[in-house]
């Protein structure tokens, strides 16, 4: 709001021609279909989700108004806290190594090599194909007695007797790996979109100033890539704290709810249990953790980046 | 010395092209696991110690889809669910960038503040208050119910606006002087000079929602409506595990995709490379 605004409410300061209520007029008409499916199927369950959240509503029982009930539930629920650590543990795994891989893959893959076309692809197929489906045989390949990557696994000394899905300190390992390996070509096609944008004009210059391959990546490509890699970042981590289909397929959870995260419990206490109320507040927790990690990563890299 | 250093060249050369054979081979692994699976007898798939490689070939698997699944129902509940809401979304999101890129109306500003936000926020949060706002209509298990929440949505407002920023007006403004209807200048004019844009988005859409699990597991029940990942996921977690078929199946659910992908590889990695979505 400037000053210049009269204070007798929203008057605009210069009378639009015909043409311009025609132009006004012709706008809301285009976006009247996108406002009515964006406010009645996404706005309005926002909404309706936050005042669920202060409710007890459950299938057959009407809403009751139980205020923040639902949310001190969650803190003393010790399978809300299990549910969070390892949504935060899958994030905090997943996240850095899949953008340090991709970083890797993209900084080989940039230069000229043979088969790069290839590899290049081979890395992004992942990417374009459903994770629920190709968990299918993720789960196959790990299981203890016909699968061929446990075989060879517990080739060379890595055995677990019940199948690594079924053994609690492995099965988070396990969908970590399959995350990994489903996004790793996403974020490596977005760095590869980075360094081609870095001029080699400044790696000829220090080539002729006598910098080795280490002190170019730290000085040049590094800085440089700070904007690209604060965006995979944060695609990252928001994707990973929303980690779903592969843990459906591979584990359901289990065992022992080792790998359910917020999303998994979100489904099961409200789709199995039907306990909509306490679900809803849940994914509210979710929506909350996702707004401060992307406002922190901002905020940190926004301190950080460099332009030349 | 110029011998020493070509031969220091070669192996460089032969030694990163082996690390990029061995990653590319890690990463197909599961996927060449999946199809030569799809081609064992039984036989073979439950024998110790498991092989990657079939020694006789079959198409058993191929068939056994069909009598253990109702495959085709499936496949095209999978193609009508992802269509049409490709073919919409691109509609209704072309219509409001429209808007937002090229009308003046008050209000704008709002409008764009509302689709960055919607862009922020986990679409899980509106499962539930969205599942019993559908139970209420009747239109759990349909098409409608489906598709119509995913008519539009604010990644492809943004992604179309941005693009529609970048084009030259001139043609436009010239149509205005002329007195040409917004529609008409929207569908002759800007419409085909976003058709880059749209084969983009259109693909993102596509791939997006017939690939997804969460939202078809939720809104179908019963075979009649669950799309391919809702249906192999649930007959995964159903039946005794039958390898054989499901890697058959999974084999018919993911090819459409990565042909698709193959075909048009550039214009997607350009597009990725570009925006950031998936």
């Amino acid at each position: 709001m400037t000053t210049s605004v009269p204070a007798a409410g929203g008057a605009p300061r210069r009378r639009p021609g015909s043409a311009g209520r025609r132009q006004a007029r012709a706008a809301w008409l285009f976006m009247l279909p996108t406002m009515a499916v964006l406010g009645v199927f996404v706005v309005w369950p926002m909404l309706q989700a936050l005042y669920l959240s202060f409710t007890d509503y459950e299938v057959f029982t009407p809403a009751r108004w139980i205020g923040l009930e639902n949310y001190r539930a969650l803190l003393s629920d010790p399978a809300f806290g299990n549910a969070l650590v390892n949504t935060l543990y899958y994030a905090a795994v997943t996240t850095p190594v899949s953008v340090a891989l991709a970083l890797g893959l993209a900084l080989l893959l940039n230069r000229r090599m043979p088969l790069r076309g290839f590899v290049r692809t081979a890395v992004f197929v992942p990417v374009v194909i459903s994770l629920a489906v190709v968990a299918i045989a993720w789960s196959f390949l790990l299981d203890p007695n016909i699968g061929l990557l446990s075989h060879w696994l517990s080739q060379i000394g890595i055995v677990s007797e019940q199948g690594w899905l079924r053994d609690p300190s492995l099965a988070m390992p396990a969908v970590m790996i399959v995350g990994i390996w489903k996004n790793v070509g996403f974020y490596m096609v977005m760095y590869l979109a980075g360094l081609q944008s870095i001029p080699t004009a400044l790696y000829e210059a220090a080539r002729v100033d006598g910098a080795g391959p280490w002190p170019r990546f730290r000085r040049i490509t590094w800085p440089l890539l700070a904007n690209q890699t604060m965006l995979i970042v944060i695609l990252a981590a928001i994707a990973t704290l929303q980690a779903f289909d592969q843990i459906f397929v591979m584990t359901h959870g289990g065992p022992f709810f080792r790998t359910e995260t917020l999303v998994m419990m979100t489904y099961r206490i409200g789709f199995k249990e039907f306990q909509f109320g306490y679900a809803a507040a849940i994914s509210w927790a979710l929506v909350l953790l996702i707004f401060v990690l992307s406002m922190l990563q901002v905020a940190y890299f926004r301190k950080r980046s460099v332009t030349y | 010395m110029p011998q020493d250093n070509r031969a220091l060249r070669l192996t460089w050369r032969l030694l990163t092209a082996a690390t990029g054979l061995a990653i590319a081979l890690a990463m197909l692994f599961p996927l060449v696991w999946m199809v030569a699976t799809s081609f064992k007898p039984e036989p073979e798939i439950v024998s110790f110690p498991p092989r990657l490689l079939p020694e006789t070939f079959t198409l058993d698997n191929y068939i056994g889809v069909w009598e253990r699944l109702p495959f085709t129902r499936l496949f095209l509940n999978t193609v009508v669910f992802a269509g049409a809401v490709t073919v919409c979304s691109l509609l209704l999101d072309s219509m409001t960038a429209y808007a937002l890129a090229r009308l003046r109306f008050r209000g704008k500003g709002a409008v764009f503040v509302l689709v960055l936000v919607l862009l922020m926020v986990p679409f899980q949060v509106t499962l539930i208050p969205l599942y019993d706002l559908l139970a209420g209509l009747g239109w759990i298990n349909t098409f409608q119910g489906l598709i119509v929440p995913r008519l539009t949505n604010a990644f492809g407002i943004f992604f179309l606006r941005q693009f529609l920023l970048s084009i030259p007006r001139d043609l436009e403004d010239a149509a205005r002087v002329d007195g040409a209807s917004e529609w008409r200048i929207y569908w002759r004019i800007v419409m085909p000079l976003a058709v880059p844009a749209l084969l983009t988005l259109g693909l993102f859409h596509f791939m997006y929602n017939w690939n997804d699990l969460l939202w078809p597991l939720i809104i179908s029940q019963d075979t009649s409506r669950q799309t391919l990942p809702a249906g192999l996921a649930l007959f995964m977690g159903q039946h005794v595990v039958e390898y054989g078929p499901l890697m058959a199946a999974s084999v018919l659910t993911l090819l459409p995709v990565v042909v698709f992908f193959i075909i048009i590889q550039r214009r997607f990695v350009a597009g990725v490379a570009t925006t950031g979505i998936r």
